[in-house]
């Protein structure tokens, strides 16, 4: 058995059973970053304090909303809004921070892809990373369904219909993913439980094994310079702080992290407060009826430029070009088959492929927002074959890239 | 040397019994998403056909889905006559009027609403007797066929059982099996 001696105090007390020194040393004092970084490093920050504001307000939103298809809507647009005392608050902090937390994800991974953070030893970042893009994804489509609204309703059968595969008439999938024939009570209930909990719970496992794959290689820099830790932290160590290329993660680097995650929630705040219409679709205040379709059906923004993709091809080829979209960012490590982890604007041709993509992308978003009416039908159908074209050229472009 | 075989055998059959204990749980959790007998036992529905006016589209509901009932006038399978002799080259007979049921006297399109190209309602024009989706812009005749894209097909008709002047939807029937033998209809 270990020893322990009588504890001189509370500190030292827990310290003998928990450890907590080591602890507060390998998880923040001694966890080393690098210099050389900016404003960009802080988003995953900035995305662990919005999935704990969805969290939180998620919580209370819980204790008033009926999974039920007769109260539900009630329970959010009545009860919610305007009986709960600050009901209104949790339901904005909702709303706004599921739509901002993509956007936050999509800067998260465009920074990664321009610095090339998911190459040399990074790849499980990266992959962990896109693992929670999807959980996101699939807990904002389950939360979209709850107040049973009529896009709720109409977004929910035209996704489910995708899992018929097309062609194949997969239907009897389809009606076993509703339990119904048709979105009804079976289906928002068990939508309900995947929304509070079991999407969470494998969106907290995925943030865990985030931050682990994190520990090894350690977090990039905007230089692509190779830092050997051990050296600099020994550097630091010995006080030679100036000329150490590492800093402590706490305090050192989350003071500057939570300078910008506080300019962030000014922001974020200003949107909850004055401007979270944005986030609310007027479509969905009217309340579920499968007899009454509305006349244009479109997802949020989010899910805009894959929906595009998916858009402007007959129905097999649309599903088959919807589903690469959807995974082909996993194998960007493994299709980036150049050495070179250093900033795009340092690798020639990459580059240009950075930013055709995320302009591409943008243009895919904006076509998938506008009816389905020329020119916009081609521009679209154009940023698709865009889109594939980018992905084939990848391997090709990168594999004759100049090492720098 | 005998310790770690005997280990490796317990091992061994863990795997056997936890692997048998997987097997039988993912089958009751793929059982217990299954809908409800009682959701099932909802999916029929019951139509009393007297009760139609010609030409005029009644929506009603089978297993949440709307559906389109629209008594044939003379006037309208006329014109079916019509187009299916020009279509066939047979003055009249029996390739026409496969797409409706026939109760009685008369004859109804029984279809299920819902465009068969992205799921919206379309909407019936008495006047121009068709169907037109707002959503795409897709037209359906008053047979339920297509006449303009993009639907990549008519609108497809429930499984029926015809049962003197009363139709239930969600029971097939040899009328009905006859209709997916001839490509008239996917099984909805």
């Amino acid at each position: 058995m270990a020893h322990f001696t009588k504890a001189t105090s509370m500190h030292d007390w827990l310290n003998q059973r928990l450890g907590i020194d080591t602890l507060n040393r390998v998880l923040a004092t001694e966890y080393w970053i690098p210099k050389n970084i900016n404003f960009l490093w802080a988003m995953g920050m900035i995305l662990a304090i919005t999935f704990g504001m969805l969290l939180i307000s998620g919580i209370f939103l819980l204790m008033y909303y009926q999974p039920n298809v007769n109260l539900a809507f009630d329970s959010v647009n009545y009860t919610i809004m305007q009986e709960v005392g600050y009901g209104w608050l949790w339901r904005h902090v909702h709303g706004v921070a599921a739509s901002v937390v993509f956007l936050i994800i999509y800067i998260h991974m465009f920074t990664g892809i321009y610095y090339g953070s998911y190459k040399k030893g990074r790849e499980m970042i990266w992959i962990s990373g896109m693992l929670l893009f999807v959980a996101f994804s699939a807990e904002a489509f389950s939360g979209y369904m709850l107040p049973w609204g009529q896009m709720s309703y109409w977004a929910g059968m035209v996704i489910t219909n995708l899992f018929s595969m097309g062609g194949l008439h997969m239907d009897g999938l389809v009606e076993w993913i509703r339990g119904d024939y048709v979105p009804a009570q079976a289906y928002l209930n068990r939508f309900f439980m995947l929304h509070v909990l079991l999407i969470p719970l494998a969106i907290i496992g995925l943030i865990g094994l985030h931050f682990g794959a994190l520990r090894i290689p350690h977090v990039n820099n905007q230089d692509g310079e190779e830092v050997d830790f051990d050296v600099e932290a020994k550097k630091y160590l010995a006080g030679d702080k100036a000329n150490s290329k590492v800093i402590r993660f706490m305090n050192d680097f989350l003071a500057k992290d939570m300078m910008v995650v506080g300019i962030f929630l000014i922001l974020f705040f200003y949107l909850v407060f004055y401007h979270y219409d944005f986030a609310m679709d007027p479509v969905n205040f009217d309340p579920a009826n499968g007899l009454k379709t509305p006349t244009h059906i479109y997802p949020e923004w989010y899910f805009l430029w894959s929906y595009e993709i998916l858009r402007p091809f007959s129905t097999n080829v649309g599903l088959i070009a919807f589903a690469f979209a959807q995974v082909i960012f996993f194998a960007l490590p493994f299709l980036d088959r150049s050495p070179n982890a250093v900033p795009a604007s340092r690798r020639g041709l990459f580059k240009i492929w950075f930013w055709a993509m995320l302009i591409d992308m943008i243009i895919l978003t904006a076509m998938g927002k506008v009816p389905p009416i020329e020119p916009f039908g081609t521009i679209g159908f154009y940023a698709a074959l865009t889109f594939f074209g980018l992905w084939i050229a990848l391997p090709f472009i990168t594999m004759f890239e100049k090492k720098v | 040397m005998k310790n770690n075989s005997r280990r490796g055998f317990m091992g061994k059959a863990f795997g056997a019994v936890a692997g048998v204990g997987a097997v039988a749980s993912l089958y009751a959790m793929k059982r217990s998403w299954d809908p409800l007998p009682s959701v099932k036992a909802a999916g029929f529905t019951t139509l009393d056909m007297s009760q139609y006016k010609e030409n005029e589209l009644v929506v009603e509901k089978w297993r949440g889905k709307p559906i389109f009932v629209l008594k044939q006038s003379k006037e309208m399978l006329d014109t079916e006559d019509k187009n299916m002799s020009e279509i066939t080259g047979k003055s009249t007979g029996t390739m026409d009027k496969k797409r409706l049921i026939k109760i009685g006297d008369d004859h109804f399109l029984v279809c299920v609403g819902l465009c068969t190209h992205l799921g919206c309602i379309p909407g019936y024009r008495p006047d121009k007797k068709n169907f037109l989706c707002a959503c795409h812009g897709g037209m359906y005749d008053d047979t339920g066929m297509v006449t303009k894209s993009p639907p990549p097909r008519g609108l497809d008709i429930p499984p029926f059982k015809i049962d003197g002047m009363k139709l239930v939807l969600g029971e097939s029937s040899p009328e009905y099996e006859q209709m997916l033998k001839d490509g008239i209809t996917l099984k909805v």
